[in-house]
């Protein structure tokens, strides 16, 4: 307004009020501006600025150290994999959940009930990222009784094995026999008519069978057959001598034992009793066999995979991320996609295009404006992405998580005390996030144009 | 002027407080006469005092007279341990008619006690937890040495260690009023007695170990560590080291006046790695944060016979609600290891004098004394390190234990890692905790362990 104001003043006017009245225009214009530009400039220009300048002084602010700070943010290991963290996250959580979104938009665009699916999915923005982070880091525990993910892979692959009677028995160490593999086996080869006994440990009494009795001695038997004792070789309470069967034992039932010929076939097999002796007939006398306890009766079936562990981690926080902002992309589409004149498609479709045609040709081109917005705006919030990292990884994991908004934390006031290097790191990610800014300044602009 | 006339007014009352006036007071003229009038005093009182134990606020003469007078004290005290503290003040209050008001600053210690010093208003006594922050206070100038006096009081109640703990530049600042003890190992006695195994033969790191495998061989795993964040593991490493290097060596690394590379270093994690990393631990510790450590051990369905920590492991217990401390949940101490003698790696609150007069002084004696702990003991929730404490008075086995292995310490050492810089020391997924963590997960890297740490201690201690 006031540019109409001061183009309209007669050109006529003399030098002395000209400047006078340009002098007061511009003191309007400043008090106008002034409230604005003193906030921005002590919020953000300021803060800036000093930062700027911190990030070339040492730990403690007293010392000048030029770039330093920066050259250490590329060699020290932890700093640098913040980096190549921020670049995997970059690559994967804005495109993923720009493309999600889309699918979703169209798709619940022919659906019914579509206001009430978007509103699932759009739910989680709706949670706070912390809140976000402990869910997850809930739901990918380790432990199956805990996680509920490997709860469900757990609960699926039982469906398919049958459980072993005694998960996660060992053999008694210094007996003569040993565990390869899963499998418990005599460690020196046993001639038909003789005995093997399994001493075995690391498991609960209260883990074996009620019917189990007493172990017993395993009876003599003839040539052609093996025969001996499997037991638990701790007596509740303590006491008794290892490898050795003595009051308070209790035979293990239920046990399968293989004779094992020197070809490796299994000549003979046998399950033990109550008191935990097995007798293998049939066996060729006098012949040398291994006698072996099949893994089947120890595994420990599968325990589920360690989601939180360095190597899985990335993969579930950014899931994390896309499970949030997913939601976000779909309901800004939805909006572009309502927005959208349906003529061209009609027409397309008049004309034979298929859906698929429909989609490529027409529909995600006109779409481009709001994929752009959202993809820009995701990826500035990726850049500065810091709850669910810093919630998610256990102590272990947190090394392969770091991104560079948590590593500036941790650096300068997660107990770092480092504000130099927090300083740079944040200069760093001014810097990266500048590109996306400039992008989106520039369409608003185009935009205003048009 | 008004201190003078209220100095004579209570010279005349009693000859005990004369004395401790004279102890007290800096002034030039009366400093020559003090040493001898402090021996005079030091020993009746203290006579007196355990005379006079178990009959609080006998006397104003205990103390001395400091009707109308009143101290402001701040501790991070709040809830339950207020009340109890405040009985403390109380009994203080009786004894000398003085008026003692309490603050809590919760967890913002430093920042009360800069914010009050700045404001030109310090508390009179505060109890920090940090010995940092005492050292900084003390060498700003910000509090006083102990007056002869109470440091008469100290050193006939407490051990060397508390003192050299309360010390700054060889003179003696703090009051150690409370302890704690992180050398507890918490045990299961179900699993324990069903494996047969024995905590007396655990005293010993051995003996420890071959008990952890009687319990591994009775189906469950010996010991819980939860690996998820690094305090757990630095407070194992800081028991370790402290019985394989010794108390000096400690606080040499304390310090870093040695390197991380230290040949003392490399047993300390040959020793953890005999156990970190074998079957006896309970498998995915790397994951498991330490309150999940103790329910596998006390939880409804335990599965771990042992886990380590300090003594507020009996809270844990509690709230998960399954054990009992006292019954099934019971601890024995951190075992020795090639016979070192009984140490204690722990913390404390230590009691701190800003100002200058009498009533100041002799509320720090009262501290100093075993009269105010005896108040709080028998209520629950305090560990004495005063050696003149009754353990009789604790209200429990497990406390007074738990009392009497902290007292017993042939050596005492601070928490190692709230003694180092925080980048080094306190920060997550760095420095100590972090590579105390990469060490749990690869207890065979050893060298790598001791470089990476030396390298995180040389950038921190810059």
């Amino acid at each position: 307004m006031a540019d109409t104001v001061a183009t309209a003043t007669p050109a006529r006017t003399g030098n002395k009020p000209r400047s006078s009245q340009s002098g007061r225009k511009w003191l309007i214009i400043a008090s106008f501006l002034l409230p604005a530009l003193v906030v921005l400039g002590a919020l953000v220009v300021y803060p800036i600025v000093f930062t700027a300048i911190r990030s070339l002084y040492d730990r403690s602010g007293d010392e000048f150290v030029g770039w330093q700070n920066y050259v250490t943010m590329f060699t020290n290991d932890t700093t640098f994999t913040a980096i190549k963290n921020n670049v995997l996250w970059v690559l994967v959580a804005p495109a993923a959940c720009t493309i999600l979104g889309l699918i979703f938009a169209v798709l619940l665009e022919k659906l019914r009930w579509k206001a009430a699916f978007r509103l699932i999915i759009f739910m989680p923005m709706a949670i706070s990222m912390l809140a976000a982070g402990v869910i997850f880091r809930s739901m990918f525990q380790e432990n199956p009784q805990l996680g509920t993910v490997n709860a469900a892979l757990v609960a699926v692959d039982s469906v398919f094995s049958d459980a072993a009677n005694y998960p996660g028995a060992n053999p008694r160490p210094d007996v003569g026999i040993a565990a390869e593999g899963g499998i418990i086996a005599s460690e020196s080869e046993v001639a038909a008519g003789e005995q093997q006994n399994f001493p075995l440990v690391a498991i609960r009494q209260d883990d074996v069978p009620e019917s189990a009795v007493q172990a017993a001695p395993a009876p003599d038997v003839g040539e052609d057959a093996l025969s001996g004792t499997v037991w638990l070789d701790v007596v509740p309470g303590g006491g008794g001598t290892n490898g050795e069967i003595s009051e308070g034992k209790r035979g293990l039932p239920g046990i399968r034992v293989d004779a094992v010929a020197a070809d490796g076939s299994i000549a003979g097999s046998a399950t033990t009793e109550d008191d935990g002796t097995y007798v293998i007939e049939g066996l060729d006398p006098g012949q040398p066999y291994r006698v072996a306890l099949p893994a089947s009766n120890f595994g420990e079936g599968f325990q589920g995979v360690s989601w939180l562990s360095s190597t899985f981690i990335n993969a579930v926080v950014i899931l994390s991320y896309i499970w949030i902002w997913a939601g976000f992309a779909m309901v800004m589409i939805a909006s572009g996609l309502s927005a959208m004149d349906r003529s061209l498609q009609e027409a397309a479709r008049m004309d034979g295009a298929n859906e698929w045609r429909v989609f490529t040709r027409i529909t995600a081109p006109l779409l481009a404006p709001v994929l752009l917005v959202v993809f820009v705006t995701l990826i500035i919030n990726v850049l500065k992405i810091f709850d669910l990292v810093y919630v998610i990884p256990p102590g272990t994991s947190k090394p392969a998580a770091n991104v560079i908004a948590v590593e500036m934390w941790t650096q300068s006031f997660g107990g770092g005390n480092d504000y130099g290097l927090g300083s740079a790191l944040a200069i760093l990610l001014l810097i990266l996030v500048l590109p996306s800014m400039i992008l989106n300044i520039r369409r608003f602009r185009e935009e205003r144009r048009s | 002027m008004k201190k003078n006339g209220f100095r004579s007014f209570v010279a005349g009352l009693t000859v005990v407080s004369v004395a401790l006036l004279g102890a007290c007071s800096n002034g030039d003229a009366q400093e020559e006469a003090t040493p001898g009038a402090t021996e005079a005093t030091t020993e009746p009182t203290g006579g007196e005092t355990t005379e006079g134990e178990g009959t609080e606020g006998e006397g104003a003469g205990d103390w001395g007279d400091f009707s109308g007078e009143t101290l402001n004290v701040v501790a991070a005290w709040s809830g339950a341990e207020q009340a109890n503290f405040e009985e403390v003040l109380a009994g203080f209050e009786e004894a000398t008619g003085a008026t003692v008001n309490y603050e809590s600053f919760g967890d913002n210690g430093p920042t009360f006690i800069q914010g009050r010093l700045e404001g030109g208003n310090p508390p009179n006594v505060a109890i920090v937890g940090q010995p940092a922050l005492m050292q900084q206070l003390a060498t700003n100038g910000d509090i006083l040495p102990l007056s002869e006096d109470v440091l008469a009081t100290v050193n006939e109640n407490y051990s060397q260690s508390w003192l050299d703990l309360g010390t700054v530049d060889g003179e003696v600042y703090g009051v150690w009023f409370k302890a704690a003890n992180k050398s507890t190992m918490w045990y299961n006695n179900d699993i324990w007695s069903e494996a047969g195994a024995d905590p007396a033969a655990a005293a010993e790191w051995e003996g420890f170990l071959e008990q952890l495998g009687l319990i591994r061989d009775a189906g469950y795993a010996g010991i819980s560590i939860g690996a998820d964040v690094g305090w757990p593991l630095t407070d194992w490493f800081e028991n370790v080291y402290l019985r394989t290097a010794g108390p000096e060596m400690y606080d040499q690394l304390t310090n870093h006046e040695i390197p991380w590379t230290d040949p003392s270093v490399q047993e300390a994690l040959e020793v953890l790695a005999q156990l970190w990393g074998t079957d006896l631990v309970q498998e995915g510790g790397g994951q498991r944060t330490f309150s999940e450590s103790v329910t596998e051990v006390f939880g409804s369905a335990p599965a771990a016979g042992t886990v380590y920590e300090g003594d507020f492991v009996a809270g844990n217990i509690a709230d998960d609600g399954n054990s009992t401390v006292g019954e099934n949940a019971l601890f024995f101490d951190f075992p020795s290891i090639n016979g070192s003698a009984p140490a204690v790696v722990g913390g404390g609150d230590v009691a701190i004098q800003f100002t200058d007069d009498e009533a100041t002084s002799a509320f720090m004696k009262y501290l100093a004394s075993p009269d105010s702990a005896s108040i709080w003991v028998p209520n629950g929730g305090l560990t004495s390190p005063n050696n003149g404490v009754d353990t009789s008075l604790y209200p429990d086995d497990i406390s007074r234990q738990i009392a009497e292995a902290l007292t017993g310490a042939e050596a005492f050492r601070f928490d190692m890692s709230d003694l180092t810089p925080s980048a080094f020391g306190g920060t997550q997924g760095q420095g100590f905790w972090q590579e105390m963590i990469t060490f749990y997960e690869n207890p065979s890297d050893i060298q790598g362990t001791m470089e990476r740490l030396e390298a995180a201690a040389v950038s921190a201690y810059q």
